[in-house]
């Protein structure tokens, strides 16, 4: 076995495993750590595949960004008790559901890739600038206006939920 | 002078070919002179957060016309060392009521993306440990890592100072990382490139200092705020919150974070170098000697700012975040982007 | 590959020093005992109510602006290196996509989300 398969494998399991325990913690702050590690696992797996600049994005905003999300999201309820924060509720059936439409989506997904090995690319973020520049030029603007009616969404709401407490 | 030019490049090259003789294979060598470069990655955090403490108590000693350290050592200068030794005898008090793994771990963690960080320096001519080609970036990545473990040590402690204190120290960071990573772009824009290699290469003529002076202050304050130092030292600040997410540390994991927090002092500085002040590029010395020089006084300056001004207050400086110093530099990419069109 | 290897080396080294400090001081260091010692720190009184108290929304509104902005930022990197040789029509684009952000920005301003009271 070679050093990137054992690297390979490593990741995989820090990823797995971390989001395992996210689920099967009972306190909500370690679940949002485990699911950090999965996070920045996930970023590993992209670095091993030489995928630098997607390395990066995945630390940078789920690392850092929508970590900070959660933990304020976490931090604006109430409780006392720390310790069954993230119990399972009676949705349980009903996550295993979307859970194993998701799964099959991602198999079909896999199962219809053409799988091939990877060159090495000396700059990926030139190509993805003029691959976001030149040929997606429309999805690029649209990413835009997504993000501008995200946060406008978001403060209509949190302004609610604040002037309703 | 030409040996002393070198004299890095020219041992990492004997490394190098006395690994091939003994017929290593490639990813051995540079496996090998990766280790090499991070041992001394650590070397230089070890000795500049020793230096680095005794200088700032004797410049803070002056600004405030007292002689600081003066007891161990010839003018003091062995009491950092001894101030170490001291620290390694504190015994690590695990108060009952933490949440123990995170608890224990968090200094670790927060120290890591220290190390991590340094990777990309250019400590002189081809003296970077990993030239990375999206380099900066990569940068700007590893320094958003190191909030996750103030939150985890804040949390932990289960105590309430820890927790407004790495509760601020959050908000904080988000409000200066914006400005940072914008102020950095005006650089990245006139270089077209995010090597370190290159960034400094391009400034062989002129330091981006001259041509992006509002970048260079942008990214002064957002990294000062950074460092968590004075005035910006909201999430520590020792006479409300005692000792923000460190309260409930004591012994080496207290010292961990404290030896970190120079690290990133270290960077902050060595950065501001490496984009604005030309990095390595300088007559007649070697180019590390002009690199640590260069640092050495943007360290001074952000000592001199820490022992100057007042702490100020988090609506101020949330404002002064998100209102003046985002602005700015969003207006700083415009003109950039402007001029560097239109030439 | 070499990359990746640099960065774990770095990361594992990182990782293997506070350690090692921690492991040195764990051998040199005394431990003695003592209830008190192990109290929560709170100023000599004994703690008092909850730790985990509700915080205030302003936090979550700030966090919500960062990563909008969070995510522009890893959009303008790989424009701000090749604008040079994209032309005009690259960097009309990007102007276009910050002023669109910088309508959410205003509101978000006008909105108070920007406001820490």
């Amino acid at each position: 076995m070679g050093l990137e398969a054992i690297s390979f494998l490593v990741l995989a399991i820090i990823t797995l495993s971390s989001a395992l325990a996210l689920v099967l913690s009972r306190n909500i702050v370690h679940s949002a750590l485990f699911l950090i590690l999965s996070f920045v696992g996930v970023a590993g797996l992209y670095l091993l595949m030489q995928a630098n600049f997607l390395a990066a994005v995945q630390i940078l905003v789920y690392g850092g960004a929508i970590a900070i999300i959660l933990v304020f999201g976490v931090m604006l309820t109430q409780r006392e008790d720390m310790s069954s924060t993230n119990l399972f509720n009676k949705q349980k059936g009903l996550a295993l559901l979307v859970a194993s439409v998701l799964l099959m989506v991602i198999s079909r997904v896999i199962w219809l890739t053409k799988w091939g090995s990877i060159t090495t690319i000396k700059t990926t973020v030139h190509n993805i600038a003029t691959v976001m520049l030149q040929q997606y030029v429309l999805p690029f603007e649209i990413v835009a206006i997504l993000l501008l009616v995200a946060m406008i969404g978001a403060i209509v709401l949190a302004k609610k939920v604040e002037k309703a407490s | 002078m030409g040996a002393l030019q070198n004299l890095f490049v020219n041992l990492a090259l004997f490394f190098r070919e006395s690994m091939v003789n003994i017929g290593f294979s490639q990813l051995g060598i540079e496996a090998t002179m990766d280790l090499v470069a991070g041992i001394g990655v650590l070397a230089v955090i070890a000795i500049s957060a020793l230096v680095l403490i005794y200088v700032e108590r004797k410049v803070a000693g002056f600004i405030q016309v007292r002689l600081g350290p003066n007891r161990v050592g010839p003018k003091g200068t062995c009491q950092t060392v001894a101030d170490a030794l001291k620290l390694v005898g504190k015994e690590d008090i695990i108060p009952d009521r933490v949440d123990k793994v995170p608890f224990m771990i968090a200094p670790i963690l927060f120290f890591a993306p220290a190390v991590l960080a340094f990777a990309i320096i250019p400590f002189g001519e081809n003296m970077i440990p990993i030239d990375m080609n999206i380099g900066i970036f990569y940068f700007i990545a590893v320094c958003s890592l190191s909030t996750i473990p103030i939150i985890m040590a804040g949390w932990s402690s289960n105590n309430k100072y820890s927790l407004l204190g790495a509760m601020r120290s959050l908000a904080q960071s988000l409000s200066y990382e914006i400005p940072l990573v914008f102020s950095i772009l005006g650089v990245v824009m006139i270089t077209g490139s995010l090597q370190m290699s290159d960034i400094v290469a391009a400034q062989s003529d002129m330091w981006f200092i001259v041509t992006q002076p509002i970048a260079f202050l942008i990214y002064l304050i957002a990294g000062a705020a950074e460092t968590n130092r004075p005035p910006f030292d909201l999430p520590e600040g020792e006479s409300e919150l005692v000792a923000g997410y460190m309260t409930e540390y004591s012994g080496m994991r207290w010292a961990l974070f404290f030896l970190a927090e120079y690290a990133h002092l270290f960077i902050v500085s060595a950065m501001a170098t490496t984009l604005f002040l030309g990095g390595w590029h300088g007559p007649i010395l070697p180019s590390y000697i002009w690199f640590l020089l260069k640092t050495g006084f943007m360290i001074f300056i952000l000592i001199w700012v820490r022992w100057t001004f007042p702490r100020i207050r988090i609506d101020q400086l949330l404002s002064l975040g998100w209102k003046f110093l985002l602005p700015l530099s969003l207006l700083n990419i415009l003109i950039t982007g402007v001029v560097l069109y239109i030439i | 590959m070499y990359e990746f290897n640099g960065i774990v080396i770095f990361f594992i080294l990182g990782l293997l020093m506070p350690i090692g400090a921690l492991i040195g001081a764990y051998i040199l260091a005394p431990t003695k005992s003592s209830p008190q010692k192990y109290l929560t720190y709170e100023c000599g009184l004994d703690t008092r109510g909850e730790t985990w108290v509700q915080f205030k929304i302003c936090y979550f509104l700030y966090a919500l602006v960062f990563l909008v902005f969070d995510v522009e930022t890893i959009f303008l990197y790989p424009w701000a290196v090749t604008f040079q040789q994209l032309g005009t029509f690259a960097f009309v684009e990007m102007f276009i996509f910050i002023a669109i952000l910088i309508i959410g920005f205003v509101y978000a301003w006008k909105e108070g989300a920007l406001e820490w009271f």
